[in-house]
Parts: C-alpha cells; structure tokens; sequence
C-alpha cells in the first residue's frame, strides 16, 4: 500500500563528471515516517536530499513521491518543503512574511496568510512575533520559524538538511524532542540529514547510514547501534573498539578471530559465512567491556591501564593490549574506585557482545 | 598626555597635516563660492566690490547653458534607464555561468572602462555613421543625431560601471534563498521579484545614481557624440574656453549646495536605519521625543534644508546690488577724475617754476582746484567767519574741503553775508566779524 507521502528512491545513482556522489541508493521511506540519512560530511546525503527536493536530477533512476515520478517536476510543483543547513530564511522580510511567503506566491490574500502565519506561530510557540525581523531571533527561534514556513505548505514530505547544526548543545537537545514532537504532531514524512549520530538516534523511525556515496544499512536506530552490517557503520556509529585479524574458526553464526590480544568470540554479522583466513574485524563497545574478576569469560584480554579520564557519569580507561588501544567505559555507581595507571586489568565480553565484520569498507574512518 | 600621540611624537604633526589636507581639498570650493557672490566681472575675492547675486540670474538667462542643461538631463535619465537594466542582467549572467568563462566574460565586459573616452566616443561615431550608411539613412536620421549617439556612447562603459555595483552585491547574495523560494512553491519570476529584486534595491539605487552623474559629468565621449549639439558639460568647457565669468562660481555653488543638501539626507537616513537596525531607536532620547524624532527623521531634515534653501534664494533674488555698484562706479569716476586732476595740478606747478613772478590769481568761489579750495585763504579764517558757501562745487571732494564745511553750525555769521564775496579771504578781514555778538 503506498500512500502519498511515500517517498522510492529507485536505483538512484547521481554523478557530476567522473565523481559518483550517490551510488545506486535504492530504499523506500513511508510515509509519515522519520527518516534519518546519516553520514560524515561528503557522503552524498545532502545531494540525496536536493535530489528528492528536485534541485538535482538524478544521472540514473528514478525519485517517487506519492508513487508519481519526479523527473521533469520543477522544485516548486513537487511537494516537497525544504528546511537549509543555514535556514535561509528571508532577511528583508517579517517574520510573519517569511512564514506566509508560500501562500503568497500561490495568491492567497494578505488578511488570510496573516490568519495562517498567526496559526502557525502559536504552533511552533513563537505567538506575537509575526512583526519582527528574522535576525532579531535567536538561533532556535530562527530554526522554529523556518519549520513554520515550510509547514505553511502543507507539504507530503519535510526535507530537513542538518538543520540543528548551527545551534549550541543544551540547544540542539531541546529542538530534537521539539522536531518529534513536530512532526508527531502534523504526521508529515520527515527526511533528515545529519552527521550527528546523537541526533539521528534520538529521533528517527530508521536511519541510512552512508559513506562516499554508498548507503551501509538502513535499519532502526537500535539495530544500527547493536548489530552494524558493516564495518563503516560499526565505527561510525556510536564508540566503538576495534581489534583485527584473521578467522580460526566460524559456526552457528558466531566467528572465532586470531587478534593480536588472543583468540576472540563475537558474532559473525548478518548470518555472513566467514571461511578460516578471512581478514575481519571485532568490534566490541567499550560500555560492553567488564573488568574480569573470574576465570570463566570464553574472551578475555590482558592489558595495561594507561590512563582513566573521568567524565561525570561514566569513566573511561584507555587499556594498551600490545600495540592496539581499547576503550572501556564504566558507570560512575559509586561502587567501583578508580583504577591507577600502570596497573595489569583483565577485560572480558560476552561473544554476544561483539560483531565480526569483514574488513572492506573499512575506508577512511577514525575509530 | 596620552602615551600614544607622545609615543608617535604626531599629534601636532596629524593636526597640521589634516588642516594641510583639509585646505587643499575644499579651499578651491570655498573660494569658487565667495566668488560666486563678488560683483566683479572677473571670479576673484580681491578686491572685493559688492555682494551680488546677479551671477546667478546671468546663469540661468544663458540660453546655451541651459539647453545643454536640459539635453544632459535627458540623456541622463536615458542612460539610467538603459545601462542600469543591462548591468543588472550582466551581472547576473555573469553569477550563473561556470567559474572559467565568468573570467573570460568579465574582462570582455569590463573593457568599455578601460579604454580611453575619447576612442569610445570616435569609435561610436564611426560604428554608427557605418550602420547608418547600411541602412541607408540620411545625415538627418537617427545615427547622425548627437542625443542617440551620445546616449549610445555612454551606455556602453556606463553599463559596465553598473554591472560592478551589481556584481559587488550579488556576491553578497545567498542563493540558497532563491532556492528555498522556488522550493516553497515560487516560480522563477516569482523568486527573482519577490527575493532577489528587493535584495538587489540598494544596488540599483547606486548604480542608478552613479549612471546619472557619469552620464551628467562625462566629457571626453561626449564632446566627440555630441556632434554640433552641447549638453551642459560641452557647454561649459566651450564657456570657459571664451574666458570666465563669476556665473559658473554661481553653478559651482549650486551644486554644491545641491550636493551638501543630498549628502546631509543620505547621511540621517543611514542613522536612522542603523538606530533602527540595532534596536537602539527605543532608548534614545531624540527618538522618544516626538519633535526631535521628527526632526532627526530623512524627510524632516529634507524639508528643512530645502526650506532654508528656498528662503535663500528668495532672499537673493530680492538682493538689489545696483546702488552699491553704481556707488562703486561713481567712486571709480571720482578716483580717475583726480587722477586727471593731479596730472593737471603738475602739469601746472610745471609750468609755474617756468615763472615764479607770475601769481596765482585769485581764485573766483567757483574753485577750479583740485585741492578744493584748501588752499584758499578763507580755509584758514577761523571758525565764525562765515565763508561764501559756493552753491555748485565741482570739487571731486564732495566739498569737503569747502571751508564752509568748517563752521560749527551754531555759530551764524553776524553779518550778512553776500550771497557772492568778491574777496578771496572771505570776509575773514571785515572788522564787523571780529564784533562781539551783541
């Protein structure tokens, strides 16, 4: 069943000269949902944006919103309404004006696009400020004003383009749960653009995660988090440790790795079949790491604690095992003391814990 | 003392050099002004004559100035009209094509600035005169007509002048906005009204205005363009090629006050938008107050400038300067009559040394000399004597030397007088003079 605020992305590849910068991004997003594309800056995800937004054609497949191709439909006819990483907000226009200038162009009389802009203001908790200039707001109020005019459409589908970006942190927390909230509210299909993982946990229905033009995987923010198809995405995502080497031995979807600090157990990603000699990766989340106290863990690494640097409400120690840096956190519960540097630690995780990836894709990333 | 003027030693320095600077810059100004207001025939401050404003009226009755007035300020709105639209649209062609050809473009259109006037303005002449040939018009058309061929000569540097006021504020513009309004459900046309235009307002605002003055001061094309016409310019320079007169003084101080008027109204509008624009219009007092905030407003301060300026020119053209020229004048024939006179005077002492036995004769009342009868001897009677006062005194002195002009006008002579004394001691012997008043 598609509805008309379904938006296909069918084999959508987008080049400019010899540079690929979407490679065959092929998902469906329903409608009514909060999209998240997620990515370091210059993967592609803004182009994807402008491309369903109909700022630039695809150079092979198609766009489908409401289940109608997109090709040949100018940006003004499609229904979309985009929000811009800088807002762009019009300077020389009120406040009320900016909110209402959609109804303007398509010939609504003053007095009602000042009813619709009024309406609108009270939505986003901005009542009484229809009089003043954009830039005597502040940066949230600014953001609040420009969701307005793009609601002022009645848009099928909200294109967000990194839009909490320029705003400082207590900030960016607070406008996350509003954009839920927002977009709860009216039931619009929110596409959103970040390279701030936080943000596109927190609120999205799915997240595609990208690199150079290529979308990794598309799953739910926890499943993204918890069972990373790729090795991109496991690093990118969230913190993560990672220890390399090659396959002993694979069963039942669980891979045994020869790493450099021992034989370790994780879980052979998506049910892959690794064969012995496979070049692979095991990630393990430093909040899955334990101080070992018994004898009994199936993966155990000895290591020495370089350092612990404390943050509030968890510690992290930075454990050298050989020439490789694992990183394990541990909440502040007011049971365990800090540990001293130099000290000889034991880490164990559980098998269950641990993801074994295979190596490609592994470009250009900083775990 | 503040360390930083000790530190540089430039305080007096800077004082002196801005006062240098100053004075270089506007003495020109203010001298051609005082001039303007000097009768003499000649733009000079010294000597100074009379206070005039007839130059002002010799101004406005010369036909040939003033026709010229009028062509440049046709040709100024014509050029306005057309070189403003075809900066804009350059300029915007020159933001929306690749980086490369941008550069190649640019320095194609921006070559009409850079070559010499004077070619512009033959070159013109010539292309026109050829395009004439090839439609076959008459010297009577259109392409032998001065007006189309200056306005065309103008158009092309004037409209790159344009495109780089343009240029300069489209590179501050967003275009991120253009695309949120198309996104928003604006068409193109609708995008550029509603978005860029207003963007654009300032812009085209200078460059409308910066067209007009090139326009308006633009001679070396023009005189070539012109052909036998004059704009005002042309006109000018013919003027003071056949020697000057105070009346340009008279032209040079209305632009100035046209310029000043201009200047000082630009100048309260930008406060009043940057008060505005910062919020700080609330808190300040001459905004809170209704008369000062009236005051302080563009068109208040308009309003008043043109009203002082109105009061001026009403008050100058109810100046009548004749009497005190025609005072000047006589003063000028009094000064040259005594010139002659001294000439006379020696040419006689002269003649007296040739013969010294020959004795002055006694001077009749009607005294011939040019010392004014100072040398008669009735001069030297006392006070009382009462002297024959001559009715009609040639003197070039106003009389002043009359001996009558001596007498306290209290003292009335005792005895009456004959209306004409043969004596050239004026009755100073008469012993009845020397009676005590009975």
């Amino acid at each position: 069943m598609t509805s008309n605020k379904d938006v296909v992305l069918d084999h959508v590849s987008i080049r400019f000269g010899a540079y690929t910068a979407v490679d065959n991004a092929f998902l469906t997003i329903k409608g009514g949902e909060f999209f998240s594309f997620l990515g370091p800056s210059g993967c592609g995800k803004t182009t994807l944006l402008r491309c369903v937004s109909g700022f630039v054609d695809p150079t092979e497949g198609r766009v489908l919103i409401g289940g109608k191709d997109m090709r040949d439909v100018s940006p003004n006819k499609r229904p979309t309404a985009l929000i811009f990483q800088n807002l762009a907000l019009f300077p020389l226009m009120s406040v009320a004006e900016n909110i209402a200038f959609p109804l303007e162009v398509r010939g609504v009389g003053r007095k009602e696009r000042r009813k619709r802009a009024d309406e609108l203001l009270d939505m986003i908790a901005l009542p009484g400020t229809g009089d003043k200039k954009v830039h005597e707001l502040s940066g949230g109020q600014r953001q609040r004003v420009a969701i307005a005019r793009a609601l002022a459409v009645e848009p099928d589908i909200l294109l967000l383009d990194e839009p909490l970006s320029a705003l400082d942190l207590k900030l960016r927390q607070h406008m996350r749960t509003e954009l839920r909230a927002i977009q709860q509210r009216v039931g619009l299909t929110f596409i959103y653009i970040t390279h701030d993982q936080g943000e596109a946990l927190t609120m999205s229905d799915r997240v595609a995660v990208m690199n150079t033009g290529v979308i990794e995987q598309v799953d739910a923010p926890e499943a993204v988090y918890n069972r990373p198809k790729t090795a991109f995405v496991a690093s990118f995502v969230g913190e993560n440790n990672a220890l390399s080497g090659k396959i002993a031995s694979a069963e039942s979807g669980y891979a045994a790795l020869e790493t450099p600090a021992g034989l370790l157990h994780g879980v052979a990603a998506g049910g892959r079949h690794y064969k012995p000699g496979d070049a692979c990766i095991l990630f393990v989340r430093p909040e899955r790491l334990m101080l070992a106290r018994d004898n009994d863990s199936v993966n155990r690494i000895v290591g020495t604690l370089e350092k612990e640097e404390f943050e509030g409400n968890i510690r992290i120690a930075h454990v050298r095992i050989g020439n490789a840096m694992i990183r394990i956190s541990r909440v502040n519960d007011g049971l365990s003391a800090p540990l001293a540097p130099g000290e000889n630690v034991t880490l164990a995780f559980s098998p269950d814990n641990a993801t074994v990836l295979p190596v490609s894709s592994m470009a250009e990333v900083d775990a | 003392m503040s360390g930083s003027s000790k530190s540089t030693g430039g305080g007096l320095f800077a004082i002196g050099y801005s006062l240098l600077f100053f004075a270089f810059l506007f003495g020109p100004l203010i001298i051609m002004t005082i001039t303007a207001f000097n009768s003499s025939s000649f733009p000079r401050i010294t000597p100074w004559e009379c206070f005039t404003t007839d130059w002002f009226g010799a101004l406005i009755r010369d036909q040939r100035l003033m026709s010229g007035l009028s062509t440049s300020v046709g040709i100024g709105i014509g050029v306005v009209a057309i070189s403003v639209p075809l900066g804009l649209a350059g300029a915007l062609a020159l933001s929306e094509v690749s980086p490369r050809l941008r550069t190649a473009l640019y320095s194609v259109l921006i070559i009409p600035i850079l070559v010499p006037g004077v070619v512009l303005g033959i070159s013109t002449i010539v292309f026109w005169g050829s395009v004439g040939r090839l439609f076959g018009g008459d010297h009577g058309g259109i392409f032998y007509n001065g007006t189309f061929l200056t306005l065309a000569g103008q158009v092309t540097f004037i409209a790159a002048y344009a495109m780089l006021v343009f240029i300069a504020r489209l590179q501050r513009f967003d275009p991120t906005l253009t695309e949120a309004a198309l996104d928003l459900g604006a068409t193109p046309g609708q995008a550029f009204r509603k978005i860029l235009m207003p963007f654009l307002g300032p812009a085209i605002g200078s460059a409308a205005f910066m067209a007009l003055l090139a326009s308006f001061e633009n001679y070396n094309t023009t005189v070539f363009t012109i052909l036998s016409g004059n704009t005002f310019t042309t006109a000018l320079a013919s003027k003071v090629r056949l020697g000057t007169d105070p009346s340009l003084s008279a032209l040079a101080v209305i632009i100035i006050a046209v310029t000043l008027i201009g200047a000082m109204i630009n100048e309260a509008h930008n406060r009043r938008q940057e008060l505005l624009r910062t919020g700080r219009a609330s808190r300040s007092r001459l905004y809170t107050n209704p008369v000062t905030r009236w005051l302080t407003h563009p068109a208040g301060i308009g309003i008043i400038l043109l009203g002082c300026a109105a009061a001026l020119v009403y008050a100058g053209s109810e100046h009548d300067s004749r009497a005190c020229r025609a005072d000047l004048i006589e003063q000028k024939r009094a000064v040259q009559e005594r010139l002659l006179q001294e000439q006379r005077q020696r040419i006689e002492e002269q003649k007296r040394l040739q013969q010294p036995s020959a004795t002055t004769p006694p001077q009749p009342s009607n005294n011939p000399s040019p010392f004014g009868g100072a040398f008669s001897p009735g001069g030297l009677a006392p006070g009382a004597a009462p002297a024959p006062a001559p009715s009609t005194n040639p003197s070039p002195f106003g009389g002043a030397f009359n001996p009558s002009a001596l007498a306290p006008e209290a003292a009335p002579a005792p005895t009456p007088v004959p209306s004409a004394n043969p004596s050239p001691f004026g009755n100073a012997f008469n012993p009845g003079s020397l009676q005590p008043k009975p």
